[in-house]
C-alpha cells in the first residue's frame, strides 16, 4: 500500500527521479539488479543510471552485451531464480528484438506454471520523440506491450510520478514495462518527495478539472494536453485532463466518471493512429459510457506512417498543444 | 593478423601489394572519406548538419572493404559507414541530406544495390545473406556485403546470419568492424572471445582478421572474399581490427567511460597517414600530387554541400508517403488533413 510521502522535498528532473528511485532500490532490495547497454560505467545514455555502478558494485549494476534478446531473456532467468531484475532497453525503439521473449515468455510464466514461476522484473525504455533523434528512436511501442497478456505498462509524466510508479513498479510482483518520455527527461522540474514512497500502478490522475472536455492522454502528452487546456479555459471551456499513468492495469472508473460528467472525449497519444492504445479507451468509453457521449470521440496520434527522422517536420507528426485544442473545439461544436 | 604495411611503413610482403594505381585510387577514396567526416563534424557544429556517428580513423577499414564491389554488389552499411557508401558510390550530395535528415538522403539511387544506414543493430545482416541468396538464385556472380561493428556481433541476427549464409552458401561477404567500443562498453566487456573473426568457425565459415588501419591490407582480404563469394564458394567473416578515435556521435562525451591513454597510440596507427608514407616513400606520389588531391576534394565537396543546401526542405505530407505502393484509405484521410493544416 501507498505510504503517506515523505515530508521532505528536493527539486528533480525526470531523469534524476528515476535514478533516485533506481539507487533507493539498490538499497533497500538486495535483489535488484541492474543492466542493459551503456547503463554501467556510463551510467546510461541519458545519465538515468549515472554513478549507481560506483555506489553499488559491477554485480548489481552491470553492462550487458548488446543483445536485447539476451537481456530479456536472461532477465527472464534472474527473475526465475529470486532477484528483482530491472533492464534498461536502450530506446523503446530498439526492444523489437527483445519480442520473442517479452510475447512468447515474458507475459505467460505465471499462467503457463499457474503461479509456480511469476517474473517481478521491471524493462525501462525511453520512448517517444519531440527532441530531433536519429531514425527508430522516437518510437512509441506501448500499445504493442499493452496487446500482450501478463505485462504491466507505466509511462509516467512528472518527476514525483516517474518516482513513485518506479518504485511500485520494482515492487510489482509482475512484469512491468516502464516506459520514459525522452522529450520530458530533464524539460520538466518539480519537488520530489524524499526517501522511498510509492504511486499505485492503476490509479489515474486527473491533472486539472473541468465539466466540458475529458481529454485523455500518458507519458509524454499529458503537458500538450495541459498546455491546449489552459488555452482552452482562456476561451471559457472546463477540461478535464486525464494522465493514465498505467495503461495496465487501466483506471476505467476515473475515465468513466470525468466522462459521464462531460459527455466530450479527446484522446491524445503519439504513437501511430491505427490500432493504438487510444483506440482501446475509445472503445471502452463507447461499450461502457455512450449513454453519456454529446459528440463523437476524437483522437489526436501520430499518422499512420514510421516517425519521420526529418527533423524539420518531425513536429508535424508528433501532437502538439494546436492540434489538441482544435479537437477540443472539434468536439465542443459537436 | 594480416597487414602489407605495417606503421612503420615496411612492407613484409611485397608481392602481394595491388598496383600503384589502385594504391593511388585507395589513398584518394580515404582522404576523401577523412575529409567527409571532418566537414560533417564543422556542419554539426555550425547547425548545417543533424547528429552524425563519426568513422574518422577507420578510413581503411571502410574504403579497403567497400573498393572491393562494383555497382552489381550490394552494400549494406550501418550508421558508422558512411565512409563505405561514399566509397561504394553513394553521391555526396545525398549522403550530406541523409545526415541532415532531409527524405533525399532517403531515396536511394537507381544504379545503386545500396541500403541507407541502418540504425537499428545487426538487422542488416540477415537481410544480407536473403540478397545474397537472391542474386545467386537468379544466376549472377554478384555477392552481398554487410558491415557491423563488434557490439553488433553480440546480437543474435548476427550469429543467425552467419550460420543462414554457410548452411545455404550464400555469396556474402561479412564485415565486423572491430573498433574497440559499442557506445561506452569495450569489447572485454562485450565479449570473452578476443579473437571475433574466429567467430566464423563456430558457422563452418572461413574468417579473417585484418589491420583495419591498413588499407592494403583491407582491400587485399576483402578482394579475396568477394572473389571465393563470386566463384560460388561461400561467405566470409573478415574482422577489421581499428579503433574509434572520435566519439560515438558527435552528441556524445567520450571522456565519461574512456581515457585518452585509451586512444593515444591510434593516432599513430592513422591509416591515412600510413599510405601516405608508403607512396611517398616508394616515390609513387609528391608533395605536389598531394596538395592537388587534397584541392580536388576540397572542391568536389563544396560542390556538392551547394547542391545539398538546395534540396527543398520537406513538406509535412511527406510523413504519410511511401507507406505503401497504394495509400490505404486511412492514410489517405491523413494526407489530407496534413494538407488542410498545411494550408490553414
Ligand atoms: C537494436 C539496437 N540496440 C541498441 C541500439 C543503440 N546503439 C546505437 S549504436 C550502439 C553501439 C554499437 O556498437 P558497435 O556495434 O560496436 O558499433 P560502433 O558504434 O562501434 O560502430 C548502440 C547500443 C541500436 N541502435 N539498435
Amino acid at each position: 500500500m501507498t505510504a503517506a510521502p515523505p515530508t521532505r522535498t528536493k527539486t528533480m528532473t525526470m531523469v534524476a527521479a528515476i535514478n533516485d528511485a533506481l539507487a533507493l532500490a539498490l538499497e533497500t532490495d538486495p535483489a535488484v539488479h541492474i543492466f542493459g547497454e551503456d547503463v554501467g560505467v556510463m551510467g546510461g545514455v541519458f545519465r538515468a543510471t549515472d554513478g549507481l555502478q560506483a555506489r553499488f558494485g559491477t554485480e548489481r549494476v552491470f553492462d550487458t552485451p548488446l543483445a536485447e534478446a539476451g537481456i530479456v531473456g536472461m532477465g527472464i532467468g534472474m527473475g526465475l531464480a529470486g532477484l528483482k531484475p530491472v533492464a534498461e532497453i536502450q530506446f523503446a525503439g530498439f526492444l523489437y528484438p527483445a519480442l520473442d521473449q517479452i510475447l512468447s515468455h515474458l507475459g505467460r510464466y505465471r499462467h503457463r506454471t499457474r503461479s509456480r514461476y511469476h517474473l517481478p522484473m521491471v524493462v525501462r525504455a525511453p520512448y517517444g520523440g519531440g527532441v530531433h533523434t536519429p531514425e527508430q528512436h522516437a518510437d512509441s511501442p506501448e500499445a504493442i506491450l499493452a496487446h500482450t497478456p501478463g505485462v504491466k505498462v507505466v509511462i509516467p509524466s512528472t518527476p514525483r510520478d516517474a518516482k513513485g510508479l518506479l518504485l511500485a513498479a520494482i515492487e510489482d510482483p509482475d512484469p512491468v514495462f516502464f516506459f520514459e518520455s525522452i522529450k520530458l527527461y530533464r524539460s520538466v522540474k518539480e519537488e520530489v518527495p524524499e526517501g522511498h514512497y510509492t504511486v499505485p500502478l492503476g490509479q489515474a490522475r486527473v491533472v486539472t478539472q473541468g465539466d466540458d472536455v475529458t481529454v485523455i492522454c500518458y507519458g509524454g502528452m499529458v503537458e500538450v494536453a495541459t498546455r491546449a487546456a489552459e488555452a482552452a479555459r482562456a476561451h471559457g471551456i472546463g477540461v478535464e485532463v486525464i494522465d493514465l499513468r498505467t495503461l495496465v492495469p487501466l483506471d476505467t472508473d476515473t475515465i468513466l466518471e470525468s466522462v459521464a460528467k462531460t459527455g466530450r472525449v479527446v484522446v491524445v497519444t503519439e504513437a501511430p493512429r491505427t490500432g493504438g492504445f487510444h483506440s482501446e479507451i475509445s472503445a471502452i468509453i463507447a461499450e461502457e459510457a455512450i449513454e453519456h457521449l454529446q459528440a463523437p470521440i476524437v483522437r489526436v496520434t501520430g499518422f499512420d506512417a514510421p516517425y519521420p527522422p526529418f527533423t524539420s517536420i518531425e513536429d508535424v507528426y508528433r501532437p502538439n498543444p494546436v492540434r489538441v485544442a482544435k479537437a477540443i473545439r472539434q468536439v465542443m461544436a459537436y | 593478423m594480416f597487414q602489407l604495411v605495417t606503421p612503420e611503413g615496411t612492407v613484409p610482403q611485397p608481392d602481394l601489394l595491388p598496383d600503384v594505381p589502385t594504391r593511388l585510387r585507395l589513398y584518394r577514396l580515404m582522404r576523401r572519406a577523412r575529409h567527409f567526416d571532418e566537414r560533417a563534424w564543422v556542419l554539426y557544429r555550425t547547425g548545417r548538419m543533424g547528429v552524425f556517428p563519426p568513422y574518422g580513423g577507420m578510413e581503411a577499414s571502410q574504403v579497403g572493404t567497400a573498393a572491393a564491389l562494383t555497382h552489381d554488389d550490394w552494400l549494406f552499411p550501418t550508421y558508422r559507414d558512411t565512409g563505405a557508401a561514399l566509397t561504394y558510390g553513394l553521391p555526396i550530395p545525398q549522403t550530406i541530406a541523409y545526415w541532415r535528415t532531409s527524405p533525399h538522403g532517403w531515396a536511394m539511387p537507381q544504379n545503386l544495390k545500396v541500403l541507407p544506414f541502418y540504425i537499428p543493430i545487426a538487422t542488416q545482416y540477415p537481410q544480407a545473406v536473403g540478397a545474397a541468396l537472391a542474386e545467386k538464385r537468379q544466376g549472377t556472380q554478384n555477392v552481398a556485403m554487410a558491415y557491423i561493428g563488434d557490439g553488433g556481433s553480440s546480437e543474435g541476427d548476427f550469429h543467425e546470419a552467419l550460420n543462414f549464409a554457410g548452411a545455404l552458401d550464400a555469396p556474402c561477404v561479412f564485415v565486423l568492424q572491430n573498433n574497440g567500443w559499442a557506445i561506452s562498453v569495450p569489447t572485454r566487456t562485450q565479449t570473452r572471445a578476443t579473437n571475433l573473426s574466429r567467430r566464423a568457425e563456430g558457422y563452418g565459415i572461413p574468417g579473417v582478421r585484418v589491420d583495419g588501419n591498413d588499407v592494403l591490407a583491407t582491400y587485399h582480404v576483402t578482394r579475396e572474399a568477394v572473389e571465393r563469394a563470386r566463384r560460388g564458394e561461400g561467405p566470409t567473416l573478415i574482422e577489421t581490427v581499428t579503433y574509434r578515435i572520435k566519439p560515438h556521435t558527435v552528441a556524445d562525451d567520450p571522456s565519461r567511460y574512456r581515457t585518452e591513454a585509451d586512444t593515444a597510440g591510434w593516432d599513430a596507427k592513422d591509416p591515412v597517414l600510413r599510405l601516405r608514407t608508403h607512396l611517398l616513400a616508394q616515390g609513387h606520389l609528391t608533395e605536389e600530387d598531394d596538395a592537388a588531391i587534397t584541392r580536388d576534394i576540397e572542391a568536389e565537396f563544396e560542390a556538392a554541400l551547394k547542391e545539398a543546401d538546395a534540396y527543398p526542405e520537406p513538406t509535412p505530407a511527406e510523413i504519410v508517403d511511401h507507406v505503401f505502393a497504394e495509400p490505404t484509405p486511412q492514410l489517405r484521410r491523413q494526407r489530407a488533413q496534413l494538407l488542410a493544416e498545411e494550408e490553414a
